[in-house]
């Protein structure tokens, strides 16, 4: 992913309204994981600071591999989760220059050893009459849920730990994955590893 | 009591000091500018708003107070985004106040709309759109409160037109609440104590002192520092002044074009004491290569400086003079507890060192130039222009430059011996800044007397801002080293590029310097030779009613030496070709 372009959503490989990935195809994500570092910040919630936030990424030269937003309980603040990609920068050079930007409240940087994460996947995969059980079948054993039935495609959604994800990818996408979407992480400290 | 958003903001300047503004009103600004002619705030009236931003630059890095500029919206504001990148890099307090087309037209591509708090996102510490009259108090307050502390910086305060003209009531603002925003203060005391000891420890160590130094006022902390230690200095461009020149333990400048024992001395070094400075790539070299056998002690107010170029053995996150004065008490506590500790012994073989090198290697120019070959006078050398300028003007003398070699030159040659007289461009390496910051340096130091040395290139970018200074009364002086080129970059061209010339010829009376700085009610004076030098100096420094403008003809041939190239060890350094051959 080039520097100066910071991606807002997980969504890789690109998919949409895209054609449907050859079945059997190696993940573009495989292996990548642990290169990986989860930074949240806790950030006032007024206008543009998502701006600032991606922005200082794109200026510093600094990937974002993925990015969730949300209010927290507190409606005054909202919490970022940015993937980073630790590759691209050394993670103290990120997390010191996101904690100059003044509508940074508190950040932390999660090693994903220490962290819950979870993601949210809404895949629709193409079935015929053998498969479609077949599928079905599998989003059951991932804890997933059939949010959608049509005459030649289901669509699945599992919210699960973000590795969870991947594999259910993997194991659908022979039978053809006709679009795709993906959250980003959200992640919070594991009890016992707070900050 | 009920008044304007405008007033509210006037007033809300005025209770926070400000004392003048530099700008230039234009549509959604205007109703701010009603206000003013009410208030006790002077205001300078620009000819670009380019020179409204350095000039609060220049106001602001003599007196360390925050600049304040104000512009209407769209072009007025990009015209002033320069100043902010610059104010930025420099770390200058600078609060930019810019007109805004109306809340319910914003994103509508209204006239002379520009989303600039987009814009100046990445060259400001923070900016605000104020939306509601009512936040003014407080988001002027939060402004001036971001600006001037932690590491200062600009910030931009973008006000609609509708907010200016809506009807509400002043507050005193009260405690600033910005609960991402915490500079740090006082320095870590274990970091102290590790810093101390590398300090007792060390057999040739170096201060090598940055612009954060002059931000927070630790140059009388920084003299005690050295007066216990004994240990030399360097100042980096952006620190020139932050230690006096004059001292028997200051080395001057390192860097590109610092001058041999300072860059030297760094790479020799066992220790570094970075002082408010950022390992830039310019004072470093190949970075790989730079200083290999030091320790580092690294004390910076921004977190985020510590680790991005050179990891340090002990970092300091403080404000350099809290920072330094409790290493000061760290290191009388250890020289108490163990005599000796502080043994000027230790580190005399290193000062001897220096010493010798500082007698071998000084800065050099050729003092006796030949006659030009068309048997005309020799050649007149700026480092020469310099030299007479700092001997014919008070001590205190102001100097403001541009960026260019003459900026190396004023850089090299001028005797800095006090904090904040040295006003120029350093992380930017703006072409343009000295002419408006000289302005606004004069207008924060009345007292002073004010020279700008600005390359022909330079003078031609924001000239215009001499009407300002002639209308406002404003006497700065302009020591144009005219020497013909984009200097600067035809030595790059030199060196580098096989002596090919590209596009770097301006001429050196096209135009007319002298009819030019008439024309914007200065005085013009024109110097060809060396006997004239003198003369129009004192001449210039009599005249206290209006600018002057002296159009010195320099030798275009003449090249900034030392250099270390762009890209290479320091050790690579190229000394003055008379001084090429000496065994180092
Ligand atoms: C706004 C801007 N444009 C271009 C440059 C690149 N540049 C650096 S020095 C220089 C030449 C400056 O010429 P002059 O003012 O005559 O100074 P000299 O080097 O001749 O002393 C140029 C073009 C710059 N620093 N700033
Ligand atoms: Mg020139």
């Amino acid at each position: 992913m080039s520097a100066g372009s910071p991606r807002l959503a997980a969504a890789e490989p690109p998919t949409g309204s895209g054609p449907a990935l050859v079945p059997g195809s190696p993940s573009p994500r495989a292996g990548k994981r642990l290169r990986h570092h989860v930074v949240t910040l806790v950030v006032e919630n007024k206008a543009g600071v998502l701006v600032r936030v991606a922005g200082l990424f794109a200026r510093r030269g600094f990937n974002i591999f993925s990015l969730a937003v949300a209010p927290t309980h507190d409606p005054r603040l909202s919490r970022i989760s940015i993937v980073v990609d630790v590759d691209s920068a050394p993670l103290e050079q990120v997390v010191d220059q996101l904690d100059k930007l003044v509508n940074v409240v508190q950040i932390d940087e999660l090693h994903p050893l220490d962290a819950r994460e979870a993601e949210l996947l809404l895949v629709t995969v193409a079935v015929d009459g053998v498969s479609r059980s077949q599928v079905i079948q599998l989003a059951e054993i991932y804890g997933g849920k059939i949010v959608d039935v049509g005459p030649g495609a289901v669509t699945v959604r599992l919210a699960s730990a973000p590795e969870a994800l991947d594999d259910f990818e993997e194991v659908v996408r022979p039978y053809g994955i006709l679009q795709l979407q993906r959250t980003g992480r959200i992640a919070l400290p594991k009890l016992g590893y707070e900050s | 009591m009920e008044l304007t958003g405008a007033q509210s903001l006037i007033k809300s300047l005025e209770s926070q000091g400000v004392e003048v503004v530099f700008g230039l009103p234009g549509g959604a600004i205007l109703p701010v500018y009603d206000p003013i002619i009410d208030s006790s705030i002077r205001h300078i009236l620009v000819r670009h708003e380019q020179g409204a931003g350095h000039a609060a630059e220049g106001y602001a890095q003599v007196t360390g107070r925050p600049g304040v500029a104000m512009v209407t919206s769209g072009p007025g504001a990009t015209n002033i985004v320069t100043p902010l990148a610059n104010a930025f890099m420099d770390s200058t307090p600078l609060v930019v106040v810019t007109g805004q087309v109306a809340t319910q037209s914003i994103g509508t591509d209204a006239f002379q709309e520009v989303d600039i708090t987009g814009v100046t996102a990445g060259v400001t510490k923070h900016n605000w759109l104020v939306t509601n009259a009512r936040d003014i108090p407080n988001v002027v307050a939060e402004a001036f409160h971001v600006a001037t502390t932690g590491r200062p910086g600009p910030v931009l305060v973008d006000f609609p037109k509708d907010v200016a003209n809506s009807l509400t009531t002043w507050e005193e603002p009260g405690p600033v609440d910005l609960p991402g925003y915490r500079p740090p203060a006082a320095a870590d005391p274990a970091a102290i104590a590790a810093a101390a000891e590398l300090v007792l420890a060390a057999e040739r160590p170096v201060l090598y002192v940055g612009g954060g130094v002059l931000k927070a006022d630790a140059s009388a902390a920084l003299s005690r520092l050295v007066e216990l230690t004994g240990i030399p200095v360097v100042t980096t461009l952006m620190a020139r002044g932050a230690f006096p020149d004059g001292h028997r333990l200051c080395f001057g400048m390192p860097g590109m074009h610092g001058n041999f024992t300072a860059v030297t001395a760094m790479q020799r070094a066992d220790l570094l004491v970075a002082l408010g400075s950022r390992f830039d790539d310019r004072v470093t070299g190949k970075v790989s290569s730079f200083a290999p056998l030091a320790k580092v002690v690294h004390v910076d107010i921004d977190r985020a400086e510590i680790g991005k170029v050179r990891r340090p053995d002990v970092a300091v996150v403080a404000d350099c003079r809290l920072a330094i004065e409790a290493l000061l008490a760290a290191l009388r506590e250890r020289a108490a507890a163990r005599p000796g500790a502080l043994d000027p012994t230790r580190i005399a073989p290193w000062i001897a060192t220096l010493d010798e090198w500082r007698e071998r290697f000084p800065l050099a120019y050729d003092r006796a130039p030949a006659p030009d070959a068309r048997g005309g006078p020799p050649p007149l050398k700026p480092q020469y222009v310099i030299e007479q300028l700092r001997a014919a003007t008070p001590e205190d003398t102001v100097l403001v430059s541009g960026v260019g070699q003459h900026q190396m030159w004023a850089a090299q040659h001028w005797r800095f011996d006090q904090p904040r007289s040295w006003v120029n461009s350093g992380g930017l390496g703006t072409m343009g800044f000295a002419v408006p910051a000289a302005i606004g340096a004069k207008v924060g130091r009345p007292d002073r007397m004010v020279w700008a040395v600005d390359g022909d290139g330079c003078f031609q970018m924001t000239a215009q801002e001499l009407v300002t200074a002639s209308a406002e009364r404003i006497p700065v002086k302009i020591a144009i080293l005219n020497n013909a080129y984009l200097g600067m970059v035809r030595q790059w061209q030199h060196m580098f590029y096989e002596e090919r010339y590209s596009e770097v010829y301006l001429s050196p009376d096209l135009p007319d310097y002298v009819l030019w700085a008439e024309a914007m009610g200065c005085v013009g004076l024109r110097v060809t030779s060396h006997e004239e030098v003198l003369p129009a100096i004192e001449k210039a420094n009599e005249i206290d009613d209006r600018p002057v403008v002296i159009d010195f003809r320099t030798d275009s041939m003449e090249q900034v030496y030392p250099m270390v190239p762009s890209g290479l060890s320091n050790d690579e350094i190229v000394l003055h070709p008379s001084q090429q051959g000496l065994a180092r």
